[in-house]
């Protein structure tokens, strides 16, 4: 319960300094709204059939590039506060801080995503507002997120950091972006639950894993 | 103004966290510490020991190893090899508990500017887990003289407001241990004052204080031991009223070769 107070102190504090700046969320959405319409220009997409198959694609693509520019900005901001040097201080889990920042950066990735979502419909055309499809971009979502956080928090150390997170990232995160895209195809094709219920399952596996391996590993991670 | 200090007491430990230092314990007890950085070794089998309530200043050029013993200390960095008790607990082992004895001043703030000096405080007595966190806050934010600009964001302070909100947040869990790296890096002559006039309470309580420098006559000032690192190794310790400011320049040359 303590361990869950302090988690909450982190998300807390992000989203009071979030509400103040709105840095991190405008940066986020205005990226993630010109890759949709620069995706919109460049395949002049018009056919209902064409649209249906690039849509999932584009839509994490449009995803993964936001969230890149919010983790790069997660822990970078603490660190070069020396913020992070002040919550390690704290007679806290140090996996607490992981999970403080990891559901800060989902809570904005989401808020991003229901922003994103009507946008994105109005650009293509594909109704993407329906509750299976809310379920897809949670299990995605939240397996970027905490594979992200982790390797945020390990490139926010060094000096080549903007540059080194989508390195590290995007090909750790690919299997839960494919698995995304092929619930979110399989939602958008109409299939029936059963259909893609393989893909949410490996998303919710990687959504275990990822915070799994971050647990065990960030102590190591954040100390010198 | 100068900001009080709280007691100068250990806070009393709440079931399960680390005890307050017992009477005629060492309070930090370093042994053979290395700590190397790929090729590069910052520290190399420092022993050092310090007592309860005794007020320590580290003195050494830069690079000589002194940030990197604080940053062990405070468990923000691991040691290669050796040993680190602080308050009679193994660093190694019981990092959580220690932390909550050690308060850290460094050169960085280590606050939030988005944040106001109320909301910062509050999301540190969190992480503590303070108890009656608000009269707290409310009475150490009036002792540092921040009350009338509480609910303003930190980037809209002076130099000298942040770090009396520095002061104001390494103070507000109590700690038994004070650790001080080059607090008086880039600040005004005020801010310096206001500085010393903390670092005298901190003196005259029941702290133990570790402070690290390499100006000699601040490090003298209100210290009752000193000690010289050099290249990663104590090159030489000895009280205060042993030595006086001419003497430990000698000293200070002899050992590290700089003036």
């Amino acid at each position: 319960m303590n361990y869950l107070r302090k988690i909450l102190a982190i998300v807390w504090k992000d989203i009071i300094a979030e509400l103040r700046t709105k840095e991190m969320f405008s940066a986020m959405f205005v990226f993630a709204v010109l890759v949709i319409v620069i995706f919109n220009f460049a395949f002049e997409l018009r056919g209902v059939d064409r649209v249906r198959e690039a849509a999932p694609g584009i839509l994490w693509v449009a995803v993964t590039f936001a969230g890149v520019l919010g983790l790069n900005r997660a822990f970078v901001l603490e660190k070069d506060r020396g913020c992070l040097e002040g919550l390690l201080l704290a007679p806290v889990d140090h996996t607490a801080v992981y999970f403080g920042k990891m559901i800060s950066t989902l809570l904005f990735m989401l808020i991003v995503e229901a922003f994103l979502l009507p946008v994105f419909t109005a650009f293509f055309g594909v109704n993407l507002l329906n509750l299976r499809l809310v379920l897809v971009v949670i299990l995605g979502t939240l397996g970027f997120a905490g594979v992200g956080t982790l390797l945020s928090a390990m490139t926010a150390q060094t000096r080549a950091r903007e540059v080194l997170l989508p390195i590290l990232l995007l090909p750790v995160a690919a299997p839960v972006l494919i698995f995304a895209v092929r619930a979110t195809a399989g939602v958008l094709d109409g299939l029936p639950l059963s259909d893609i219920a393989r893909w949410l399952e490996l998303l919710v596996a990687f959504d275990v894993i990822f915070p799994a391996v971050a647990f065990m590993s960030f102590d190591y991670v954040v100390k010198e | 103004m100068t900001p009080a200090m709280p007691s100068g007491q250990a806070p009393s430990a709440p079931a399960g966290q680390a005890p307050a230092v017992p009477t005629g314990q060492a309070a930090i007890r370093a042994r053979k510490l290395t700590k190397a950085f790929g090729h590069h070794v910052a520290l190399r089998g420092v022993d050092l020991e310090v007592a309860e309530g005794e007020f320590l200043t580290l003195f050494g050029p830069n690079g000589a190893g002194k940030t990197t013993l604080i940053r062990i200390i405070a468990s923000l960095a691991r040691p290669s090899s050796g040993t680190v008790y602080v308050c009679g607990q193994d660093l190694g082992k019981q990092a959580t508990a220690v932390r909550r004895q050690i308060g850290l001043i460094s050169h960085n703030p280590l606050l939030y500017g988005d944040l106001t000096a109320d909301e910062n405080l509050r999301f540190f007595a969190r992480l503590y887990d303070l108890p009656e966190a608000a009269a707290r806050i409310d009475a150490i934010l009036e002792q540092v003289g921040l009350t009338s600009r509480r609910r303003d964001p930190v980037r809209t302070y002076s130099r000298g407001m942040v770090q009396r909100l520095t002061i104001a947040r390494a103070v507000l869990h109590d700690p038994a241990i004070m650790l001080l790296d080059e607090p008086y890096t880039g600040l005004d002559l005020q801010a310096a004052d206001m500085l010393r006039g903390v670092l005298q309470e901190l003196a005259a309580s029941n702290r133990t204080v570790i402070l690290t420098t390499h100006n000699l006559e601040q490090g003298l000032e209100m210290c009752n031991r000193a000690a010289i690192l050099n290249r990663g190794r104590i090159g030489w310790q000895g009280r205060r009223d042993e030595v006086d400011l001419d003497g430990m320049k000698e000293i200070y040359r002899d050992v590290t070769g700089r003036s």
